[in-house]
Formats: C-alpha cells, structure tokens, sequence
C-alpha cells in the first residue's frame, strides 16, 4: 500500500475553492485546498460540520462544481468536465454510498445492483457484489424487507459492483448503531484490500480514522492535517 | 404576532406555489363556470322580467278577424284584467327594390297621440309618428340595422293589396320583438322580418278596420291564471274570428327567448358541476399527495409536542387555502367572465339594459365543493399519518414495502431492463395513485372529446337541417290558403324544377294535460324537397289520417308512436282532431307535427289548399323568377335556403351554443392542469431515486425515462377511458344544449376523439417537457441527502 501511495496519484487537488451565495451572505465552504490522493488507499476525511468534507466530496465526485481550483482524475481535469462528461465519469469512475442508502424501494437488492451493472462498462456479477457485502442470502429482498445495515449494504454492492476506480462513502454509518456500523466498515475496508479500490470516507466517526491509510481532518474549508498510518486496524477492531 | 405554524403554512404555500397555483387554477375554473352561468342566466331572466315589465307586456294576446271596439269594454271589465288595449296588426311586404325578393313585415298601430298602454315601445332613435301622419313609421331597430336602413329612408310597403311609400321617422325595440321570425319559419333572422308601427288611424285605414281592432292585449291582475281568461276572450269574441287567444308563454318571441334562457340554465345546472367535480376529484388527489409529502414533517411537529388536532388543522388550513384561493379567484373572474358574457347576450337578445344578478348560492356550491374536495384529500391522509409515532419520523424513513404487491415486471423480467421494472412496480404498487391520475387524464380527456362532440353536433345539425332533409332552394309562402293550381303556375315560371306543396296550419296539441301550441303541417305523402327522417336518417313517409310527430314533441306531449292525441286546429272550420301517432320524426329544428297534406285538407274540410310551396330553382333564372313571385297576388313571403341556413349558423354562433367554445377552452386547460400536476406529483415523489440515478452515472435521459415512463403509461391508459367517459359525458352536454327549438345530434366523429388524444398527448409532451427541465435543475447532492 505504501508504495502504491508513492506511485500514481489518484486525484490531485490545486487551489480548489467552493463558495455557496454572493456578497456578505457567501459562504466559503473551501478555501483553495490542495490535496494529493494517491491510488488505492482508505482515506478518512474527519472534521467538524460544516468543514468542507463533504463539499470536498461533492466536488471530486463530480456530483457538485468548484467555484475555482483544479481537480484533476488520473490526468483528466474535472472541473473543466460538461455535464455530459461528468456523467460518464460518475458512470464509469465513481462508486456512491450515502447516509441514508438511497435505494429503490421498488427493486429487490439484486436489481439495485443490477440496475448499475446494466449500464457500467466493465462490472461484476451483481451476485458477487452481493456476495462481497455478505448478502448473497438476501439478494432478492425488497429494501422495505432489509434492516438498515443490510441496506447499505446493498448500497455498497451497488457502489462496487461496477468495479468503480474510486468508491465515496458520505457518512455510510452515520444511521447505523455500532455493530451494523462496523460490518459495514469491514465491507468497505474489503473492498479496497481486494479490489484496490481507492475508498473515500467522510465521517463524524473519529475512531473510524484507525482503519484509514491516511487521514484528513478539516477545518474552516481548509485541511488542517494530514496523517498516515501504516499500521491500520481491521474495522473489527475499531473502538465505537 | 403570526403563529409559527402559520409561518411555515405560508412559506410551504409558497414552496409548492407552482403545484398550489394549478389545483388553484383548475378549481378556480370549476368555480368561474359555476359563477359564470348561473350569473348570465339570472342576469338574463331578471333582464327579460324587468323588460317585459317596464314596457308593459301584455300577459294574453286575443287575435281576432274583426271586432268593434265596443266589445273590448266587455273584456276590459273583467275583475281579472288589470289593463286593456285594442290594436290594429296587418301583414305586409316589403319591396327591397329590383332583384331582390320581397320582405315580410308586420304592421301594428299605435295609438293616435302618445304610446301605447300596453306592448310598448323603447324608441331608440327619431321620434314617434305626428298624430295624423298617414305615411310616418318607427321601424323595428334590429331590422333597420340588419339593412342598413336609417331614419328619413322611406320603404315601399304593400298592406292590404295596396302600395304605399311610408317614410321612416323613428327606430324602435320592443319587448314583443326581441326575435323576430316570419310566420312559418323557425330561425329568427334580424333581416327578414320586419315591423313597423304607424298611427292608428292611418293603419285602419289600410286596413279596413275603422271603429274597429284586430288584435286585443290584456295584462291581467298579480296570481291571474291566464288559461281562464284565454277562455273567456275566446268565447266572447268567437262571433268576431278570435282565432284563439293566447299567454305570454306562447308569444314567439318570449317562447324563443325563455327557450333560449332555459338552454342556458340546463347548461348551467349540468355542465358546470361536472366541471367543478373533475376540478374537485383533481384537487383531493393532489391534497392528498401533498400532506404524504409532508408525512415526516408531520411526525416532528408531534414530536415537538403540537396536539394532533393542531397539527391536522394545520395542513388543514394549507389545503383549503390553496382551494379557498381558487375558489375566490374562480368567483372573481366568474363575475367578470358571467359579466362579459351577459354584454355579449344583450345584443343577441336586443335588450335595452341589463339587470346584473348574481347567484349566491353558485358562489356557495362552488367553495363549499372545493372545500370539502380539499378538506376530505387532506383529512384522509392526516388521518393515515397520525398513526406514526413522532420517533418514527425521526429515522429515516423505511422503504416502501414492494414485496407484496403483484409483481407484474417479475412476470416480464426476460424482456425488460431495470428502469422499466421500476416504472412497472411503482405503478402495481400504488394502483390507487395510478387509478388517480388515470381517472383524472381520462376526465380531462373526456371534457375535451365531449366538448368538441358536442361543437360538431351543431355542425352536423346544421348540414342535416339543409343537406339531407331540405333539398329545396326555396319556399313562398302564402298569405291565405290559396288553390293547389297555384303551385302549377308557380312550376310553370322559368327557372323553377321542382315544386312541392305545403299545408301550415295553427293547432294546439293536447294528450291530458300536456299540451303544446305549434303548427301542423302538411305534407306529400313522401316529402321530397323537405324530407322527414327517423332516428337512423332514413326518410319516413307520412301514413294518411295519422300525425308524426317531432322527437322533442313527443316528449313533451309524453306521447309514443300508436298514442292518441287531440289537435285542436286552429284555423278555417277549428276541427277538433282525434289522431293516432304514427311516427316519431328526427328533427334538430322546432318541433313540427306532420300530417299527409290530402288527409289534412280533408280534415279541414277544405281540401286542395296549400299555403305555401317549396321549390327547386335554377339560379341562372333567379332574378326573373324573384320578379314574377313578387308579381304573384297572395305572396306573404319567400325565403331562400341559403339565407335560413346562415341564420340558423348565426344563431348558434351567437347565442347559448356559442358557449361551446368557452366551454372548450375550459376543457382544454382543465385537461392540461390535470396533466401537468400528475406529472409534478411524479417528480416530486421520485426526485430522491432520480437524484440516486443521476449519482450513479445515468444521463438525464435515462433517469428521465423512469419518471416520464410512468407519466407515458398513465395517459396510454387513461385514453381509452376517456373515450368510454366522453360518451356519457357527451350525452349530459347534448342534453343540456338542446331546446326545442333546435336539438343537437349526438355524432361521434373519430376526428373528435382523435383531437382529444392528440391534446392529451400535447398536454403530456409539454408536462414531460416542464417536469424534464426541473430533472436537470435537480440539486444531487440536497436531493440525496434529505430523507424524502
């Protein structure tokens, strides 16, 4: 892991600003941060509300846009990215996992998987994918027939199973109690030890940064720190 | 100090202001066609009473041949008779000058100095006649107008068989006249029929009538019936040729008019509720939607420690404020659009003024149903949503439960890909919400499909008014029956083809107490150029010594073919006939009775008379052939098809039927806001899985595709029930336009539906349009990140 860290960065990130409104009601939710991800990794982005972390997110996700900077994916420039090419990078790219899941109620956990497979370029079975989150049991539940952990769950099989290059989680345990929450973190950390996905993590969650390869704690739009470790713990190790 | 709650109420009011405003728009449309009818129908009737009121109208017409004036006294005195008058009222013509057919008109006296006591008349322009002018006329105003005709013109009239030239000096507008129909014809038209009022003594004159009066008018006391004085008139001036006197009611003028008002309060109690109803069945679906929306919010409010019964007043209030403002807006513009509409009536009814009426209780039924529409959307949902526990409110929400429902994209899972299984379960698991808004495009579609049913049935009435059933080019008519040998010189004139004879007489039909004053005519046997048709457009013959009778007739009589009726005719001998009904006729104008025309004479012992002709004309030879009936003696008046077909156009066009036309627009925007709002609710239920779709790297086109599919299949659906509806709707509509005077046919064009599909399918488009622009404003990440 390490020396992939040195290798090929992921997403380098220069001057990148974000500001919601105009005038003496702007908000400056990032203030020309740079940042340098290397591939592969667990990064955990930790910080107060309101930091930028999600905003960050947001942004490298291409699901928002910056109000100045850089962002540049494995040397494409998203930030000079169409609508329609942000599209295709979060199709092609980009894995989600949400706070509150984000399923369609209206399909069983195989054809939420599915309905990512059909369209992705190079995907794996959704039965694997939902193997690899340990539900291949359950794989034709509706989610109203899902507990809570289950369901992001499948929203993480969903995120995965298109083999994405980098898999963002925006507070995936934030509606989860401390079990369900660290099966959870165990299936994320799966996925990026066996699939090298670079795995993003945004979270309240501080004991979460010991299972990180790096973490990064914001503040005030800014990064304040960076920290490395290379000694991560396994996510059933993590003190809640 | 604004409560909290209520802050909120006006701000989510302004969140969904664009929802809020088109349930708004269409109840307030339901409300304004409510306001709008019933308004214009008071309006109208109060206009035509006080009218008819200050001119003094009189209640009882007695026609008589010829009586002295001494015998008025004896009526007059009559503890019944609130006022009397005698008047002299002549048939003449009209001569427009060379190549040109002569003109109808009616000649009535006034009295030597000063107006008349009763049937005044409203002096629009000029003066009244000097009292001894013999030459000096006011002519009616409508027809002056439809001529061109001014006050110092003179007309070359002939009364009596004698020509005068009579100077106009005054234009006038009666009471008595606010539609004038030649005797014989059924469409009123301004500009072939005249009357014109001279000085008495210059009319007696004229007419042979000195010391003497042809016509008596009577107002009768407050709570009269004037059935007994009718009675007692006709038995008192029976030895004078009274050819049988008659109310108010009968009056053709007022019987048009009332028929005319009639056809618009039918209008007004069927049409509008049925728009109000779809309006309101529309506004509880959406209220309904919009308190689900709300479900969580709901929870934290009781969370907070609001009652339950504060919290359902709460999105109570939000609800029927949306309706109370439509409704209001509705009233507003229902005043004003009832307003307009009786402006626009006034002309086409020649009243002098107006007297603006409104309904209360329209304004009362049209809140009252919007209200409880909005009320019961929303209390059904309240109800559903107390049943949550505030702590239920404060997680996320659990998924809807999809593994019950029949899963009909199970079924086709080979074929179809995910989104489309998507579109599928979502409408199998809320057949209700689907049955909604399919029942809502349907209704709108079905307004629309009736409505333009209903704008072709005039047409289709009057094509087969002129096309299939009158084949002639024109009909004379006669002053007097006159011998069937005139109808050999009138074939032998050039340019006439064909001629056809044709017997009227004036006859009151009676089965117990229904009873109906109209005309009888006789015809061929097998009428060629004025065919008779049945219900399936196939011509009817008539079978001697039976009479067939109008469809409309026939239900106001209460009779059916192999009934016996009575029919009293009123001219020559007055037989009192007994005759079986023989056949039920279509007919979309009047309603005729028809006799064989040999059995009719024979009935009136005068057989061999006819008092008018149809003819078929060679249009080279038309003006010679104007010529030589002008010269005819005994002509009363002819009359062209081509002219009764534009009037009876102009009629529809102007007067009750041109409400179609509003009524369209209503059913078209109505069948949009329907439209338009379900595919609103669609979004704004789906936005979270449109966002997620988005997120996971589906174009706007495919994540568009799981929203706009539901909104496709929806109006698919909703098609075929909106033809089944627009049927019955249809009938409901038809019925209240018909009169009898003219009856709309009910023809289903192919080309109606088919232009009510393609509006469905255009207010769909333009909704999907609309709905599909806020897909690519939707925010992502706010859209994901609420709860739902």
């Amino acid at each position: 892991m390490q020396s992939q860290s040195q290798t090929t960065p992921i997403f380098t990130v220069t001057s990148l600003s974000k500001v919601y409104g105009t005038g003496p009601a702007a908000v400056h939710a990032l203030r020309g941060l740079d940042l340098t991800l290397p591939e592969g990794e667990l990064v955990v982005l930790l910080g107060p509300s309101g930091s930028g972390k999600s905003t960050l997110l947001n942004i490298i996700g291409g699901l928002d846009r910056a109000s100045d900077g850089r962002v540049m994916f494995q040397g494409s420039d998203l930030t000079a990215m169409s609508d329609k090419q942000l599209t295709r990078y979060r199709r092609d790219h980009v894995g989600f996992v949400f706070q509150f899941y984000n399923l369609m109620p209206s399909l069983t956990a195989y054809e939420n998987v599915e309905l990512v497979t059909e369209i992705a370029a190079n995907p794996m079975e959704p039965a694997e994918a939902l193997a690899l989150v340990g539900l291949a049991a359950r794989s034709h539940h509706y989610p109203s027939e899902l507990s809570g952990g289950e369901q992001q769950r499948v929203a993480i099989a969903r995120a995965v199973a298109k083999q994405p290059t980098v898999l963002f989680c925006d507070e995936p345990t934030g509606a989860l109690d401390s079990t369900t929450g660290r099966a959870v973190l165990k299936v994320l950390s799966d996925v990026n030890k066996r699939l090298g996905t670079t795995v993003l993590i945004v979270t309240h969650a501080a004991a979460t940064a010991a299972m990180a390869n790096r973490v990064i704690h914001f503040s005030d739009g800014d990064i304040r720190e960076v920290v490395c470790n290379d000694t991560p713990l396994s996510a059933a190790d993590i003190e809640w | 100090m604004v409560a909290p709650l209520d802050r909120k109420l006006l701000r989510d009011l302004w969140r969904i202001k664009g929802q809020a405003g088109a349930i708004a728009l269409v109840i307030g449309l339901g409300v304004l066609m409510q306001v709008m009818m019933t308004g214009l129908v008071n309006t109208l009737d109060e206009t035509r009473l006080a009218y008819y009121d200050r001119y003094r109208l009189a209640d009882v017409f007695v026609p008589v041949t010829r009586a002295p004036e001494r015998m008025a006294e004896r009526l007059a005195s009559d503890r019944r008779v609130a006022a009397a008058t005698t008047r002299i009222k002549g048939q003449a013509l009209i001569d427009p000058g060379a190549g040109a057919l002569p003109i109808r008109a009616q000649a009535l006296s006034l009295p030597d100095a000063g107006t008349p006591r009763l049937n005044d008349i409203y002096l629009a322009e000029g003066r009244l006649p000097r009292s001894a002018s013999a030459d000096e006329i006011v002519l009616l105003t409508a027809f002056a107008k439809a001529r061109g005709i001014a006050p110092g013109d003179s007309l070359d009239v002939t009364m009596n068989g004698a020509r005068h030239s009579l100077r106009i000096v005054g234009l006038a507008r009666a009471p008595e006249f606010l539609y004038t129909t030649a005797p014989g014809e059924l469409v009123p038209d301004d500009a072939r029929f005249a009357v014109f009022w001279m000085r008495r003594t210059a009319l007696a004159a004229a007419y042979d009538l000195r010391g003497a009066f042809n016509e008596m008018l009577l107002k009768l006391e407050r709570g009269t019936n004037p059935q007994a004085i009718i009675d007692v008139a006709d038995r008192t001036l029976a030895p004078f040729g009274a050819t049988g006197a008659y109310g108010l009611a009968d009056l053709p003028s007022n019987r048009f008019v009332t028929e005319e008002i009639r056809g618009l309060t039918s209008s007004a109690t069927t049409v509008p509720p049925i728009f109000l109803g779809i309006a309101a069945f529309l506004l509880y679906i959406v209220v309904a939607r919009i308190v689900q929306a709300e479900r969580e919010q709901i929870g934290l409010l009781k969370a907070f420690g609001y009652s339950g019964a504060e919290v359902s007043l709460h999105y109570l209030k939000l609800v029927v404020l949306i309706a109370v403002v439509g409704a209001v807006a509705g009233s507003i513009a229902g005043i004003s659009a009832g307003h307009a509409l009786a402006v626009f009536y006034q002309t086409y009814f020649k009243f002098p003024f107006l007297v603006f009426t409104l309904d209360p209780i329209s304004f009362v039924t049209g809140f009252a149903i919007s209200i409880l529409a909005a009320t019961m959307g929303g209390l059904a949902v309240v109800r559903h949503v107390f049943a949550l526990t505030p702590a239920v409110a404060m997680r996320p929400p659990a998924p809807p439960d999809y593994s019950r429902t029949f899963d009909l994209a199970g079924v086709f899972r080979r074929v179809l890909d995910q989104p489309s299984r998507m579109v599928l379960r979502r409408l199998s698991r809320y057949p209700g919400r689907m049955l909604g808004s399919v029942v809502g495009i349907a209704a709108g579609m079905a307004l629309s499909a009736s409505t333009l049913t209903v704008v072709s049935g005039f047409t289709t009435a009057v094509d087969l008014s002129f096309t299939v059933m009158n084949r002639s080019d024109m009909t004379v008519m006669f002053t007097h029956p006159v011998p069937r040998k005139t109808l050999l010189e009138l074939r032998r004139m050039d340019g006439v083809q064909r001629t056809e004879p044709l017997r009227i007489v004036p006859a009151i039909l009676r089965n117990g107490t229904n009873t109906y004053r109209g005309t009888l005519e006789g015809r061929p046997r097998e009428p060629a150029l004025n065919r008779i048709i049945d219900a399936n457009e196939e011509p009817l013959a008539l079978r001697g010594g039976g009479i067939t009778l109008a469809e409309p007739l026939a239900d106001i009589l209460k009779v059916r073919t192999g009934d016996m009726l009575y029919v009293e005719v009123r001219e020559g001998r007055r037989p009192v006939l007994h005759l079986p009904v023989t056949a039920v006729a279509q007919t979309l104008l009047g309603a005729p009775a028809f006799m064989e025309i040999d059995a009719l004479g024979r009935a009136l012992n005068e057989p061999g008379r006819i008092s008018g002709a149809l003819l078929t004309i060679d249009s080279a030879s038309r003006e010679t052939l104007y010529q030589a009936i002008k010269d005819m003696p005994a002509v009363a008046g002819v009359t062209l098809k081509a002219d009764a077909r534009t009037a009876l156009v102009d009629l529809m066009n102007t007067g009750p039927g041109s409400v179609r036309y509003v009524m369209l627009l209503v059913a078209a925007i109505i069948t949009f806001g329907i439209v338009y709002n379900a595919a609103r609710i669609a979004f704004a239920e789906r936005s979270r899985d449109l966002a997620s779709l988005r997120v996971m790297g589906f174009t706007r086109a495919e994540a568009g595709f799981v929203l706009l599919g539901e909104l496709a299949i929806v109006t698919l659906l909703a098609i075929p029930l909106g033809i089944g509806l627009g049927y019955g709707l249809t009938w409901a509509i038809v019925e209240g336009f018909s009169t009898d005077l003219y009856q709309i046919p009910v023809v289903f064009h192919a080309s109606n539906y088919g232009a009510a599909i393609l509006a469905v399918v255009i207010a769909a488009t333009v909704s999907a349009f609309l709905v599909w622009r806020n897909l690519t404003r939707l925010d992502l990440v706010s859209a994901l990140k609420t709860r739902e």
